[in-house]
């Protein structure tokens, strides 16, 4: 009792092909939501991570209070709205007692929880704190350089992990072609001990020097902040396996058979098999095969043709 | 610029990332503006790193500015979706193979030969339409008093028919082996009878508000005390249903009242009567009728005869 539905609409067809899995992957949209209670703190950092994050970020207003990360259950709804917006990074804020200021950052994986890391926030400054020249602010959606600083980022699990979930959080679509006259922000992260990262966001002037290489000057324009790690999550060994599969993962096959000669060139070698006579796909000589007899008719009329063509040429002689 | 020998970052340059690893950052914390002013210096010397291999690659100006090709990135981050799984075979495709069939591209003018023009092959006056067949002649293995044009629809329809379930079964098979197009949804229609491979029909709203009413007025009170679902409209038309035609006829408009009788007795006095009136029928409710007038109230509510016991004056009545 199945029935076969194909989008009625252009528009709607393009919207399912750009959301199909494929080879080349569109860059991850990021899912904002809050739970239950946010304080002014967080409700501020996810507006300001949207405003960062515009074009490839969707914000939910509305509070949701079934959504729990960290426990089985609680993903449920997660996965549904990665589901409808096609989201594979979300950051979930939400304030309580036990531990404040908390903010959530996950993937997902085929629509299903990959990794959870979460971090609690401090010292929080807004952008709207910074003064600079508002020449230098960025624009919106430019491709971001990316700076990790600290050796705890290499020995440091979470904090791996964390490195790792910011790269995906801000990088953005991935291109081919780059326009070096909008480079103009970058994120700075360090690890100032093992379990907190200073983040910040900064603009880029370029000023001049010697050589074709300008000199940078990083201008703290964006919201700041400290990111102290709380619980994490890791994928489970076979999901990361499958997640981490590329297409051109498949090592470059040894070309067999193949062999270079300075003298001859390139040479091949070709092993014929067993010619099986029994089990050949014999021509369909059947009569509703039409276009092989008709060709194979004018083939013969050709032949003939030229035959007594050349008969009649012989007898004129 | 002197960098020191262990200082070597790792760069990125395809997602402009960076990584200093041997950086440390002192245990004991100056002032807050000092650690900030520490990182954005750090975070500086990265950036111009990046830049510095980033310049130097080949470029190519354009209005906007000089445009630069990126090398793909090195970091391996994960998938957010599976890769795109392989299409298991049509049943055509698995044959075709078997039999050594190749693909043909098709033209989309043919020349036609009936009348010696170039005609495309689908569409608006195409080739070899079916509606344009004047004469179909007949063959020895015709039934007469068969329709060829009706046949040749009929026969068009079932192989679209099957075309449309093979077409399903292919894109079941894709389904199971996770691979169906994008675009195509399998949509499970209606719970299928168990027993039988028949879809129950549709019923429709005002259907199931029929039914509702005619269970409702089969319980013993007719539906009166039941409690009512929210959202449950009140019955259509309670009672008997009588249509009382008008008894002046309005002006102009035939008199319905005189016309149902003329029709009753037109049928009555007819040439055909007799197959009309059940006259055996009619004469046992005729006697029936009379006998229960004779007895006065109805058989129920009356106590019963005793058979056995004499009527003196019965058969004299008659």
């Amino acid at each position: 009792m199945m029935e076969i539905r194909t989008p009625k609409t252009h528009k709607a067809k393009r919207v399912l092909e750009k959301r199909a899995p494929k080879l080349v992957e569109n860059g991850k949209k990021t899912l904002i939501l809050h739970g239950t209670k946010t304080s002014a703190t967080l409700s501020s950092v996810l507006m300001e991570l949207y405003r960062l994050k515009k074009g490839g970020a969707i914000k939910y207003s509305r509070r949701n209070e079934n959504i729990r990360p960290f426990e089985s259950g609680g993903e449920t709804s997660l996965e549904f709205f990665s589901q409808k917006t096609d989201c594979s990074i979300f950051a979930y804020g939400s304030h309580t007692k036990k531990r404040p200021d908390n903010l959530v950052l996950g993937r997902m994986y085929d629509h299903h929880v990959y990794d959870l890391i979460e971090v609690g926030i401090d010292n929080f400054k807004s952008l709207l704190s910074f003064s600079y020249d508002k020449k230098i602010a960025p624009h919106e959606g430019s491709k971001p350089f990316i700076c990790f600083t600290g050796e705890g980022f290499e020995n440091v699990p979470e904090l791996k992990q964390l490195k790792e979930v910011l790269t995906d959080l801000f990088r953005g679509e991935v291109v081919d072609n780059l326009n070096l006259t909008g480079l103009d922000r970058a994120y700075i992260c360090s690890a100032i001990s093992p379990t907190k990262v200073f983040l910040t966001h900064c603009a880029i002037k370029l000023k001049k020097s010697g050589s074709i290489v300008p000199r940078i000057e990083l201008v703290e324009v964006g919201p700041s902040m400290d990111l102290v790690i709380r619980r994490n999550r890791l994928p489970n060994e076979g999901l990361r396996k499958e997640a981490m599969k590329s297409s051109k993962d498949k090592p470059k096959k040894k070309v067999k058979n193949v062999d270079q000669d300075d003298v001859l060139g390139k040479r091949g070698r070709i092993f014929i098999p067993e010619q099986e006579v029994g089990k050949t796909p014999l021509p369909d000589k059947s009569k509703g095969v039409k276009r092989e007899r008709r060709e194979g008719k004018l083939k013969k009329k050709k032949n003939k043709e030229e035959g007594s063509a050349s008969k009649k040429h012989k007898e004129s002689e | 610029m002197d960098m020191e020998t262990d200082q070597i970052y790792q760069i990125d340059v395809g997602n402009l990332l960076a990584f200093n690893p041997n950086h440390r950052f002192s245990s004991a914390p100056s002032s807050r503006e000092e650690l900030v002013k520490e990182c954005v210096t750090e975070g500086t010397k990265l950036v111009q790193a990046i830049a510095d291999t980033l310049f130097n690659l080949p470029s190519t100006e354009t209005n906007d500015g000089p445009l630069v090709q990126l090398p793909p990135p090195s970091t391996k981050l994960p998938r957010e979706k599976h890769l795109p799984r392989p299409k298991p075979p049509t049943k055509w495709e698995e044959f075709a193979l078997k039999k050594g069939i190749q693909k043909r591209k098709k033209d989309k003018i043919v020349y036609d030969e009936t009348t010696d023009k170039f005609k495309r092959r689908h569409g608006y006056d195409r080739v070899n339409d079916d509606n344009d067949i004047p004469i179909i002649e007949a063959k020895a293995s015709d039934e007469p008093g068969e329709d060829p044009f009706a046949k040749r629809l009929d026969d068009k329809k079932k192989r679209v028919g099957k075309q449309e379930k093979n077409r399903l079964e292919n894109l079941k098979s894709a389904a199971k082996a996770g691979a169906l197009p994008s675009h195509v949804q399998l949509a499970v229609t209606g719970l299928p009878i168990s027993g039988t491979k028949a879809q129950p029909k549709k019923i429709g709203k005002e259907a199931l508000g029929d039914v509702a009413g005619l269970a409702a007025t089969s319980t013993a009170s007719g539906g009166k005390f039941d409690k009512k679902l929210p959202g449950e409209k009140p019955p259509k038309k309670q009672g008997k249903h009588h249509k009382y035609l008008p008894v002046v006829p309005r002006y102009g408009w035939v008199d319905e009242e005189k016309e149902q009788t003329n029709k009753v007795l037109g049928k009555l006095l007819s040439k055909h009567s007799h197959e009309i009136l059940n006259v055996g029928k009619a004469i046992n409710m005729y006697n029936d009728k009379k006998e229960k007038k004779k007895s006065g109230r109805s058989d129920k509510l009356k106590a019963k005869k005793d058979i056995t016991k004499k009527k003196p004056y019965a058969n004299k009545a008659n």
